[in-house]
């Protein structure tokens, strides 16, 4: 536990601190990321013991709200919540009444009605987060809105990063393929700018956003000097007829595609999934050791146990509630 | 043509105001007196003729607003907003004349719904009212409609407003048969193949945000097209809100090189920029979008020189469960004609950015020359449509306060200097506070 720093009492501040909520990269500042990385490191180390579950969040209502697809992210937070202790109630658009036609704020004023502790919610649409925290008393964690954020993964990334190197400021990262519709690198490249990373996005001219503040290059020679090369999926319904941000999947391949011929001995490569073989990443690349999908898969329950952990009690002033699961 | 229900003129004398119609070279402390409606003496003292007296002292009495550009959401989206709600939104505002653009539904493509739309004005207005018609049928982009007629039966001008007329050919025959009628086309100048998709102008905050971009080059490709298509078919076209410096910079060149061509630009692209998009308001959501400071700034200079004349608010109502969704589901267009001369005053007057004079200008006889509307003026024998301003009074905007049916202002909350005191259109009172 030694990870944790405590609070002395007149640290506190007055009064029960602010609802917290996780919704942008943008709302984090360092020490945050700091802290969350701290937590779940911790939790990491509980998870080695033969009952895996801790307490800590008994009696707490967890709802994971999916308007989009995802395996991986609402499985690893709705384990993270279970491991917790926390009560669960996973909903998924498909066969729910936003099949009737429910606005998204009458959904989450149905669901804020059980008075729930958190909301994990992934939604197609920028802003729906906040649309959420606006009409409901609960904490809201974002899990992908739209082309906006996606917050838990970048932590995670960052989580995994710091595990496979040891360390996060001074490293160098290039990001490559379709940034312009990717969450995931909006988040990453302001995750990598608040700890001190170097971060350069590589692709295909009409998939670098116009206007972005970050290096950006469309030549794929330039993740040579990277110490980590974070491939992003090509989703295939940019690639359709008469859409043309490039004029093929096979030329996106054989331009920006991820080869053991284009890294260097020992770079990191690291992909949020689900991946596409042979599009983006080179099958000997997918299964190279060097390859850390694995490693962010569990660094993903991890991190967010550790964010339902932060937002419920507030950090490191809420540490009694882990002191107490490490007791029982 | 203008359309209002019928009322009595006033009667009244203004005491001591600070009269200032900068066309007519007036800025004095004086009385005026109107009688049934009509302006009969403007000078430091005037008998009363046993005429109500309104004490002005240290207020300013001004040539009224004319808004080229005001959506009324009638017929279709009465809930939105109706003739009756909307022109007591602009007397309330201080407008004495209003334009109503076309795409209502059914989209006023016809003499017979443009009837029906006058017979309900001379009925519900408070504030005389004209009606665009539509370019094409329906809007829809593909045959035109009969401008002739429409014109007899008094329609404004022509717009597909909401809808770029994307075809050039089309666009040429427009203004071709548009020329028979004496009326300008009112242009909404955006290249669908460039802004498809995009909710938030393409720049650093859409990257951050994750917005699909809507580039100025959209709007601009199109305004020098429609610019070209002006010259070489020698007829006159009204730019409706202007958002982008290469816009801007187009119509420069153009009206340098004596092509016909006016321009309007709303209170936000004045004010606001996309970094306000951050807030993922949908209040802030509007077609064409917030763009970068550069685009303001141009926009604030081309409205200080004249290259554009008019201010437009572009009140575009809509429903609350409507807007109250996530930025990308919301629809475009916010409301503005209870606001426009508060904001303006307060954000561009009072830091010395915007001289009250010009302000006041963009606001009446800028707008009122486009659609070749007779000048609202503060003259002796002239109709009285004149606003009475009190620049100093601070006040909170408020949904509750609002005439308009709809809610969805980007300014709720906010607090501004310059309260429309009075308004008189048309010589009656329609609005006091």
């Amino acid at each position: 536990m030694t990870s944790i720093r405590l609070v002395n009492d007149e640290l506190r501040p007055p009064g029960p601190p602010p609802r917290r909520h996780l919704i942008s990269v943008a709302d984090l500042r360092r020490d945050d990321v700091e802290r969350l990385l701290d937590t779940a490191r911790t939790f990491e180390s509980a998870l080695d013991r033969e009952v895996k579950k801790l307490p800590t969040l008994k009696g707490r209502l967890v709802v994971n709200l999916f308007f989009e697809s995802s395996t991986r992210t609402s499985s690893s937070f709705e384990l993270a919540a279970k491991r917790l202790s926390a009560d669960t109630l996973s909903i998924k658009a498909a066969g729910s009444s936003v099949d009737k036609g429910e606005s998204l704020k009458d959904t989450a004023l149905t669901l804020g009605a059980y008075d729930p502790d958190v909301i994990v919610i992934r939604h197609p649409q920028i802003g729906a987060p906040q649309l959420v925290a606006r009409v409901t008393e609960a904490h809201v964690v974002n899990a992908g809105d739209g082309k906006h954020q996606h917050p838990t993964q970048a932590l995670l990334d960052l989580y995994t990063i710091q595990q496979q190197l040891g360390r996060l400021e001074g490293l160098h990262v290039a990001i490559v393929g379709d940034v312009l519709h990717s969450r995931v690198a909006r988040s990453l490249i302001q995750a990598f700018a608040l700890v001190g990373m170097r971060c350069t996005l590589v692709g295909p001219p009409a998939l670098l956003p116009r206007g972005m503040a970050a290096e950006m290059t469309t030549d794929i020679a330039a993740i040579q000097a990277a110490d980590v090369v974070y491939v992003l999926r090509m989703q295939h319904e940019r690639m359709e007829a008469g859409a043309n941000y490039v004029p093929s999947l096979r030329e996106y391949t054989a331009r920006w595609g991820i080869t053991p011929e284009r890294l260097r001995a020992g770079q990191k490569v690291m992909h949020p999934g689900p991946m596409n073989r042979g599009v983006e990443i080179d099958p000997r690349v997918a299964d190279s050791a060097d390859a850390l999908v694995e490693a962010q898969v569990r660094s993903g329950l991890v991190v967010r146990m550790a964010v339902l952990y932060d937002v419920l009690t507030g950090g490191p002033v809420g540490v009694e509630a882990l002191a107490a699961a490490e007791v029982a | 043509m203008l359309w209002v229900r019928e009322r009595p003129g006033a009667n009244i004398v203004f005491r001591g105001a600070r009269v200032l119609d900068p066309t007519e070279g007036i800025d004095a402390t004086l009385d005026v007196r109107i009688d049934d409606g009509v302006i009969s003496a403007i000078a430091e003292s005037v008998d009363t003729n046993e005429h109500r007296v309104v004490d002005a002292a240290g207020l300013v009495l001004a040539p009224a607003f004319v808004d080229p550009h005001v959506h009324l959401r009638t017929p279709g989206r009465e809930d939105e907003e109706t003739i009756a709600s909307g022109t007591a939104a602009a007397a309330a505002g201080g407008y004495c004349a209003i334009f109503a653009m076309p795409n209502t539904d059914p989209v006023l493509d016809s003499a017979a719904t443009l009837g029906a739309l006058a017979e309900a004005a001379e009925r519900d207005a408070d504030v005389p009212v004209g009606f665009l018609a539509a370019i094409t049928r329906g809007q829809g982009g593909q045959e035109l409609t009969e401008m002739a007629e429409l014109a007899d039966a008094g329609a404004a001008a022509f717009s597909d407003d909401g809808v770029p007329v994307v075809s050039a050919g089309l666009m040429r025959r427009a203004l071709q048969y548009a020329s028979i009628t004496g009326r300008p086309l009112a242009l909404h100048c955006e290249e669908p193949s460039l802004s498809r998709g995009g909710h938030v102008h393409e720049g650093s905050v859409a990257a951050e945000l994750g917005f699909a971009g809507y580039p100025s080059v959209a709007e601009s490709v199109m305004v020098e097209r429609d610019l070209a298509l002006a010259a070489y078919e020698e007829q006159g076209i009204h730019l409706l809100h202007l958002s982008a410096a290469e816009s801007v910079a187009a119509l420069r060149r153009a009206r340098d090189a004596g092509i016909r061509a006016t321009a309007e630009v709303t209170p936000h692209h004045l004010v606001l920029t996309d970094e306000a998009v951050r807030s993922l308001d949908s209040n802030v959501k509007m077609n064409p979008p917030l763009r970068a400071e550069r685009d303001r700034l141009a926009l604030l200079d081309a409205l200080r020189d004249g290259t554009v004349e008019a201010i437009a608010t572009d009140h575009a109502p809509h429903a609350r469960h409507e807007k109250e969704v996530p930025f990308e589901d919301a629809p475009f267009g916010v409301t503005g004609l209870e606001t426009a001369f508060a904001v303006l005053h307060t954000r561009l007057v009072r830091p010395g950015l915007l001289p009250l004079a010009t302000l006041l200008e963009r606001m009446s006889a800028g707008p009122a020359r486009i659609f070749g509307l007779a000048r609202p003026r503060v003259a002796v024998g002239a109709k009285a449509d004149v606003v009475l301003l009190d620049l100093g009074r601070e006040w909170q905007v408020r949904e509750e306060s609002f005439r308009s049916r709809s809610p969805n202002s980007w300014l709720l909350g906010e607090t501004l200097a310059g309260e429309v005191a009075l308004t008189l259109a048309g010589g009656a009172v329609v609005h006091e506070r």
